[in-house]
């Protein structure tokens, strides 16, 4: 076998020849997971032995397309977002080898759900001002804290969790990251109902919660580091997917105006075409992403696509209510529960429009993405900073 | 899917284009030419499309052209329209030429592709594509009479394509009358065009000149999406550039976030405005079946777009920005004019509209 990297046409032999000696039909689901894990054709840009092949990452979709035209068993992505788009690459870029062959492979096949302990009730956009304490003990750590926006805690087997280890230093130094058992004793997870009714988060409470050493994931005070690149992550997670025109919440009022001739009004049909020219516009930038990603040309355009992805969610969702008159008054369900899976454009208008409200807070707020873009893009000035050079221990709070 | 990117041949013609601009067409001397009497840069015309050879790059080799595309020309409309270049380029180079094109024209062509010679469709400048078309002049054995208001780039044109009632003629521009208008954009001026029992020579009969110029109004709205692309982004260049280097309170002003998250979402609208102008011309360029819907976004979001970053350009550059000599206005009142041009994005949403069954109240 040549050593040089897999291309496009390498990876079709070796997707046909995994399906000629694995028959999806026939084999157990999980076995047939493992087994595209341990032949690198899970996440074909990984490195050989955790899943991957050391391919490019502009071969996966067409790897993901033969599986799923063969009716390939689903590692259901939509279960375990955070693992995949998180988790994973925070795993790659600073796990030891050992910490790589214990979780990758249950993280991918979707044995193993995660989530991820960052937010707090007082570090929100300012993740950096975090106050859950490790303390060490030994070969362990003994943490203490609260966390909040934890969505899917209550499926989740592990978790991704920075804390402060040192209190005496400036806040962005005195961080450590670590994977969190969430099994283990100490942690509660209680449902964080929201402004839907439903509890699609939650708040996790850690008391004296022991975490082996060896679940560090990076340095001592490297915290803010490994963090970095689990957001970085997030957001191209969150504004990448490839749609069809009028798809999402557009298709949903577009469909409905054609529908109902009786709700039209002359106001209405000049916000729905300016919200469907908009639409469009998003759609096209992402597929230029898309194709700018595959070229090898990554651009700072991704952080735009989430920011215009919320504004639209909010406008459009808002729109169907005006849109719908009367029918707009009604809700579908109040009830308390905790869902699976994360859909926007599932259930009722009314929670269409409530749920598109988290979008410009979740993954970085609306603000804190226009920061990113003024001074990391256009290079602007950065805000004054009177925290930088202050002992986390001496921030007012 | 169409090809959103730029190729590498693009870059170059880009590189190129914009190391001309920056020498020729300092934006000092666009100031100084708009109080001048010549309606145009004619040296500036000569190097851009004679001696760089883009005012044939859509037209066939074999016709004098470069056998490149409407996405080629769409680059140039970029750089064209940063540096708000006082040249006939999309009056010559994109309708006239887009006209002739689809008419099956070839003597006027080769003339037009290598700089020779400027010809316009002499249109009103806001005239939509898919607008029915108010007819300028009629025609009678070979020779035509009427007026046209607002045409753009016509004081530049050695030939004057007239739409009539039967037909789409070229008409010698010496034999026409022509009233320069006080533009409000000075860098493409408009004029009046009287014709008086002219001789014309018709290009174009019936079906096939509606045809020709519906084709040269919708590859015009294309393509100065591109121009309003160009424009945006060195209007948020200038801008960016002014605010960090402008102190008030003791700081930068582009510290402020009343400034920057403007300037944020001016910037994620431009990655848009580059997307759907690309997109568009790409249509355009393939003979696409999406080519009108791709225009009308194209148009109603770059316009848009255009617009408001020359709005932001003067508005964060304070009172600077309100001065005759600074560049500022030259791209307000380029970037307001041809958000008119080609129809407004209103008429644009209005004729998606009708093209995604999408009917009003």
């Amino acid at each position: 076998m040549s050593t040089a990297l897999p291309d496009a046409d390498d990876l079709r032999a070796r997707v046909d020849e995994f399906l000629a000696a694995h028959d999806p039909a026939t084999m157990e689901p999980l076995e047939f997971l493992r087994a595209r894990y341990d032949a690198g054709l899970a996440w074909v840009h990984y490195p050989v032995g955790h899943g991957g092949l050391g391919a490019p990452r502009a071969l996966q979709p067409a790897v993901d397309a033969r599986f799923a035209a063969a009716k390939a068993p689903r590692n259901q992505p939509e279960r375990n977002g955070i693992g995949l788009g998180m988790a994973a690459p925070t795993i790659l870029a600073f796990g030891t080898e050992e910490q790589k062959r214990r979780f990758l492979r249950p993280l991918w096949t979707g044995e193993e759900v995660w989530c991820q302990l960052f937010s707090e009730p007082g570090a929100g956009s300012d993740l950096a001002a975090l106050g859950t304490r490790a303390v060490r003990d030994g070969d362990r750590w003994i943490v203490n804290g609260q966390k909040v926006w934890t969505s899917m805690a209550h499926e989740a087997r592990w978790a991704i969790l920075v804390t402060r280890t040192d209190p005496d230093v400036p806040k962005h130094r005195g961080m450590t990251y670590f994977v969190c058992d969430m099994t283990a004793p100490g942690v509660e997870v209680r449902p964080l109902r929201q402004i839907t009714g439903e509890a699609e988060f939650n708040e996790v409470f850690l008391t004296d919660v022991a975490i082996p050493d060896e679940h560090r994931l990076g340095e001592v005070g490297q915290g803010w580091q490994v963090s970095t690149t689990t957001l970085m992550n997030e957001r191209v997670a969150i504004g990448g997917a490839a749609t069809p025109r009028e798809s999402g919440m557009i298709g949903v009022v577009a469909k409905l105006w054609r529908e109902r001739p009786e709700l039209r009004t002359a106001g209405l049909h000049d916000a729905l075409l300016r919200a469907w020219v908009e639409t469009e516009a998003a759609r096209l930038t992402g597929e230029r992403l898309r194709q700018q990603l595959t070229a090898g040309q990554p651009g700072p355009e991704g952080s735009a696509a989430k920011l215009a992805f919320a504004k639209l969610n909010q406008e459009v969702s808002g729109l169907e209510l005006e849109l719908l008159g009367e029918d707009g008054l009604r809700y579908d369900d109040w009830t308390m529960r905790r869902p699976t899976e994360v859909d926007f454009t599932r259930r009722s208008p009314g929670y269409r429009y409530l749920r598109a409200k988290g979008n410009s807070i979740e993954g970085g707020t609306s603000e804190i993405l226009r920061n990113i873009i003024a001074e990391r893009v256009l290079g602007l000035p950065g805000e004054i900073r009177v925290d930088k050079d202050v002992a986390w221990k001496d921030l007012p709070k | 899917m169409s090809d959103l990117l730029y190729s590498e041949i693009e870059n170059d013609l880009r590189a190129g284009l914009r190391g001309l601009l920056d020498d020729k067409c300092p934006w000092g001397d666009v100031l100084a030419g708009t109080e001048r009497e010549e309606p145009y840069d004619a040296k500036l015309w000569r190097a851009v499309a004679a001696e760089l050879g883009c005012a044939g790059l859509p037209v066939p080799e074999e016709q004098g052209g470069a056998g490149a595309t409407w996405r080629e020309t769409a680059v140039t409309m970029e750089e064209l329209g940063r540096a708000v270049a006082p040249v006939p380029f999309l009056g010559s180079a994109v309708l006239a030429t887009a006209a002739l094109m689809a008419a099956g024209e070839r003597d006027l062509l080769t003339e037009l592709a290598a700089g020779e010679k400027i010809a316009v469709l002499a249109v009103p400048f806001t005239t939509a594509p898919g607008v029915a078309m108010r007819d300028g002049a009629q025609a009678a054995d070979g020779r035509l009479t009427g007026a046209i208001t607002s045409v753009a780039d016509g004081l530049a044109a050695d030939v004057l394509l007239v739409p009539a009632q039967d037909g789409l003629y070229a008409v010698d521009a010496a034999d026409a009358r022509r009233t320069a208008v006080t533009s409000l954009d000075m860098t493409r001026r408009l004029c009046d065009i009287a014709l008086a029992d002219v001789p014309a020579r018709q290009i174009a009969a019936g079906e096939a000149a509606a045809r020709a110029v519906r084709t040269a109004l919708l590859t015009g709205a294309a393509l100065l999406a591109s121009e309003q692309l160009g424009l945006a982004e060195r209007c948020l260049e200038t801008t960016v550039d002014h605010l960090k280097t402008r102190f008030q309170f003791g700081r930068p002003v582009g510290s402020y976030q009343g400034l920057k998250h403007r300037l944020a979402d001016l910037w994620t609208s431009i990655t848009q405005a580059r997307a759907v102008a690309r997109y568009a011309a790409d249509c355009v360029a393939a003979g696409d079946p999406d080519t009108e819907i791709a225009v009308a976004v194209a148009q109603a979001h770059c316009s848009a777009v255009a617009v408001r970053a020359a709005e932001e350009c003067v508005q964060m550059h304070g009172g600077i920005g309100f001065t005759w000599e600074h560049p500022a206005h030259l791209y307000l009142k380029r970037a307001k004019s041809i958000s008119l041009a080609f129809g407004t994005p209103d008429r644009h949403r209005a004729a998606l509209a009708a093209l995604l069954d999408l009917p009003q109240a």
